[in-house]
């Protein structure tokens, strides 16, 4: 029980099972690089809850000064001595070795959109641009499902069915298609991103946060400004989300 | 030939007389103007944007310390003046001390930064000339006023004491008014190059020079700078106080730094609590400006620097609580309350975890196949502001419960009403709670503008809950029963690390967000109007943009350094003047050595 009541135990269990709770704990996996945050947030809060008062402190110090002068130590810290440069080293080599895969990418979810765009010859400012189709609201139903039609003869291969990214052709794309289902795509975003990002495609990405590597195609040279206005009805109708309107002046 | 042919050549030799003649009198004047006035200059070595980044950096970094510290500088003379405490008077001194020796070093940076922008950037600077001239006259005319009154201020701390003090006081409060003014008018020129108005295409000004000043963001701007003033002012002085307790030798001398470290802390924590506010207004303002620039900060390839200010902020709450928690030990009777720090800790770490997720992941394409896409089901709920509003506040309403604590800690209410008064205040804690979660879950089921509405509510439930429980406990404590008076100077040293750790931290979170307000412009000096067409018009990658401001902090803190030890410097040999060097309560018992 006495090996329970150690500081220096606690804080290395509490530790431990973060990281055992953060990586196996949740499906999907969780990412390398948000375990990495997240142990850097459990190491410290722990650093603190240990030395937050000095009797704590002492007691969590005790078995490392013990560990490193007391002569009955002297295996331990030999069997330290060769075990720790090991993981170094191990950790060394994992980080530096070739890997049969893409590196991660850093990339920004949502590019920053023109001031205005020139769509097949006329000039459309995106800032402020609502969706035209929506001002009748009789004609709503039907502008849904004709943009409905354009989805499953355009996009559905990509998007998905289920406009959640999931298409045919996804599993060959990196990045993956868009998932609309998200709430943190669509939802996001006023009618007139989508309108650029549609008409643009991959192609029309900013310069910053380059090089891209969208599949996406300009539909601009396929789709007229009405279809693409009538297909991103589609995508808020079927996901049940609410474009980002614009604020008040 | 014919009269028509030669007219035609007598045409097209006058034609090539005027073109001849204009062009040899244009092409000199052309040059002339060339050399008269290029765009840009080269700096030597390092170019010239980099030379002004730094220039500008460090400028802002003493300007925010000098205008911050004056501020609750006045208001503790006003609490000496008011409680007849010398101590306050003592410490109030102290912090003019420090605002005084870095006073010049901030106009010779400021100096530096104008010859740098005559020098290298003469068109962008004759463009704002052009549209500003007016405001550099009352600046320069507000300086002066500002460092005379500072100078009165300092040196007449003891020539305007006893009836007189009334008078020093008004002084520093005039020193202030003319600080703020200062702020405000430097703030219309950099907001005005994020978001300009009052002009004509051309650039020429439509009307009066107000209407340039009075732009989208400078106000929301002058409320984060005035306050994020405080924030750093505190977390210097702090530093200053650690430094000067680490070096401390004798108790007395501990012990009065001890204090000092911990009102410059509290400073910089309670402006620290409402900064996210000031920090989210500001963010719309940019967004309602312009969505290009709003989403190249928030979602664009900017939208990483907020991982890194996530992590930096954490630091601050963990910081400012942790050292909290460590002086309780220098009160007797807070070990009634230590129960609470795991508890508190727990909300602190898990709510640092939800504001630091990111919204757009780094993931190896294996990982990406296995979440089903770039976002997470469960990290993609943690990365939008919802779930970060949500966290922040109750950050904040955590950090605030934290000082609750400490400044009871030493305290037995002798109110009959102390049941009902504590009742109240743990009702406030759970209902402000309880909104901030309740507006931050129906934030996922509204639409966006909506939901930014709800950030609101859940600020207005925190500060309530501030303002009641601060209401309530003041009288409730009034008179109260000590357990025991505090022992100042008897903190383990770590503490003052963590002192010198925030003001690091704020330091450099102050050069990052600066970069992101700044970089967002991208490739114009003024948006939209003014295009940057020098060399340098490259955004910087984030990597390079961080060691950049790391290098800077290192040397603000190089000059910092150098301050500090001047404050002590001045000291020597002069032992008694201004003197009121009383060991706060509880001072002069041993502070033991870690």
């Amino acid at each position: 029980m006495t090996l329970f009541r150690s500081r220096f135990l606690q804080a290395a269990a509490v530790v431990v099972l973060a990281f055992c709770a953060l990586r196996f704990g949740i499906q999907p996996p969780v990412p390398w690089s948000v375990i990495k945050i997240y142990l850097f947030v459990v190491l410290a809060a722990v650093f603190i809850y240990v030395s937050s008062d000095s009797d704590s402190w002492r007691s969590f110090l005790a078995p490392i000064r013990s560990t490193l002068v007391d002569p009955d130590r002297r295996v331990l810290r030999g069997a330290l001595m060769i075990v720790v440069p090991l993981l170094v080293g191990y950790y060394a080599y994992s980080q530096a070795a070739a890997r049969p895969e893409a590196p991660p990418e850093l990339r920004a979810v949502h590019p920053a959109p023109p001031a205005s765009i020139q769509f097949r010859g006329k000039e459309l400012s995106i800032q402020g641009l609502d969706n035209p189709l929506r001002k009748d609201a009789a004609t709503l139903p039907k502008q849904v499902a004709a943009g409905g039609e354009i989805y499953i003869r355009n996009c559905v291969y990509c998007h998905g069915d289920n406009l959640d990214g999931h298409g045919r052709f996804a599993p060959a794309l990196n990045p993956p298609p868009a998932n609309f289902q998200d709430p943190g795509t669509i939802a996001m975003l006023q009618e007139s991103y989508l309108f650029w990002r549609i008409a643009k495609g991959g192609p029309g990405l900013p310069k910053e946060s380059g090089p891209w590597s969208s599949a996406m195609p300009a539909w601009e040279d396929r789709l007229d400004e009405t279809r693409i206005w009538q297909v991103i009805l589609y995508l808020y109708d079927a996901t049940g989300q609410h474009p980002r309107r614009w604020e008040a002046k | 030939m014919t009269s028509a042919a030669t007219r035609r050549r007598v045409g097209h030799a006058a034609a090539t007389v005027l073109f001849l003649a204009v062009f040899t009198h244009a092409l000199p004047a052309a040059a002339q103007e060339l050399v008269r006035e290029p765009a840009y200059r080269a700096f030597p070595l390092i170019g010239s944007r980099l030379a002004v980044w730094a220039v500008a950096q460090l400028h802002l970094n003493f300007a925010a310390f000098i205008l911050g510290v004056p501020v609750f500088a006045v208001i503790i003379e006003i609490i000496g003046w008011w409680t007849g405490d010398p101590k306050y008077d003592w410490l109030s001194h102290e912090f003019v001390k420090l605002v005084f020796a870095a006073f010049s070093t901030t106009a010779l940076l400021g100096a530096l930064l104008l010859f740098l922008f005559v020098g290298f950037y003469p068109r962008f600077w004759a463009f704002m000339t052009n549209i500003f001239v007016t405001t550099y006259w009352i600046y320069a005319l507000l300086f002066f006023a500002e460092t005379f009154s500072v100078y009165l201020w300092y040196y007449g701390w003891n020539w305007l004491s006893g009836p007189r003090k009334w008078l020093h006081v008004s002084l520093g409060v005039v020193s202030n008014l003319f600080g703020i003014a200062i702020l405000f008018i430097a703030n219309s020129w950099l907001t005005f190059m994020m978001s300009p108005t009052g002009i004509t295409e051309s650039g020429a000004l439509k009307g009066s020079v107000w209407g340039a000043i009075h732009n989208a963001t400078w106000m929301p701007i002058n409320v984060h700078r005035l306050i994020a003033n405080l924030v750093f002012g505190g977390t210097i002085a702090g530093a200053y106080a650690a430094f000067r307790f680490l070096n401390a030798e004798t108790d007395d001398e501990r012990a009065r730094y001890d204090w000092m470290g911990y009102i410059a802390n509290f400073v910089a924590l309670s402006a620290f609590i409402v900064l996210p506010f000031a920090g989210y207004w500001l963010g719309r303002e940019i967004y309602a400006f312009n969505q290009t620039m709003g989403i190249t900060m928030m979602g664009g390839f900017m939208s990483w620097l907020w991982i890194i200010q996530a992590i930096l902020i954490g630091v601050l709450f963990f910081g400012n609580n942790y050292y909290l928690w460590l002086g309780m030990e220098r009160i007797p009777g807070s070990e009634r309350y230590r129960k609470y720090i795991p508890y508190m800790l727990s909300i602190l770490a898990l709510g640092f975890m939800v504001w630091a997720t990111p919204h757009s992941l780094i993931v190896t394409l294996q990982e990406a196949r296995a979440m089903g896409g770039t976002h997470h089901p469960l990290l993609g709920v943690f990365g939008v502001m919802s779930a970060k509003n949500t966290a922040v506040n109750l950050m904040i309403l955590t950090t605030f419960l934290s000082y609750v604590l400490y400044r009871r800690a030493n305290k037995l209410s002798i109110r009959s009403w102390v049941l009902t008064g504590m009742a109240v205040q743990w009702a406030a804690f759970v209902v402000a709670a309880a909104i901030v979660v309740f507006y931050g879950v129906y934030g996922y089921f509204v639409e966006s503008i909506v939901r930014i509405g709800f950030s609101v509510y859940q600020v207005g439930a925190v500060l309530g809950a501030i303002v009641l429980v601060m209401t309530i406990d003041v009288p409730m404590f009034r008179g109260a029963r000590s357990t025991g008076p505090i022992r100042w100077g008897q903190i383990p040293p770590r503490s003052q690390y963590v002192l010198i750790l925030l003001a690091v931290t704020f330091t450099w979170l102050m050069g990052l967000m600066g970069f992101a307000r700044s970089g967002i412009r991208q490739y114009w000096h003024v948006y939209g109007v003014m295009r940057d067409t020098s060399v340098d018009a490259v955004t910087p990658a984030l990597g390079y943009a961080s060691n950049m401001i790391t290098l800077v902090t290192i040397v603000f803190f190089a000059f910092v350094m150098f301050i500090f030890w001047l404050g002590g410097l001045s000291e020597r040999g002069e032992a008694g003047a201004h003197a009121p060097v009383v060991a706060p309560t509880g001072a002069g018992s041993r502070a033991p050595r870690r």
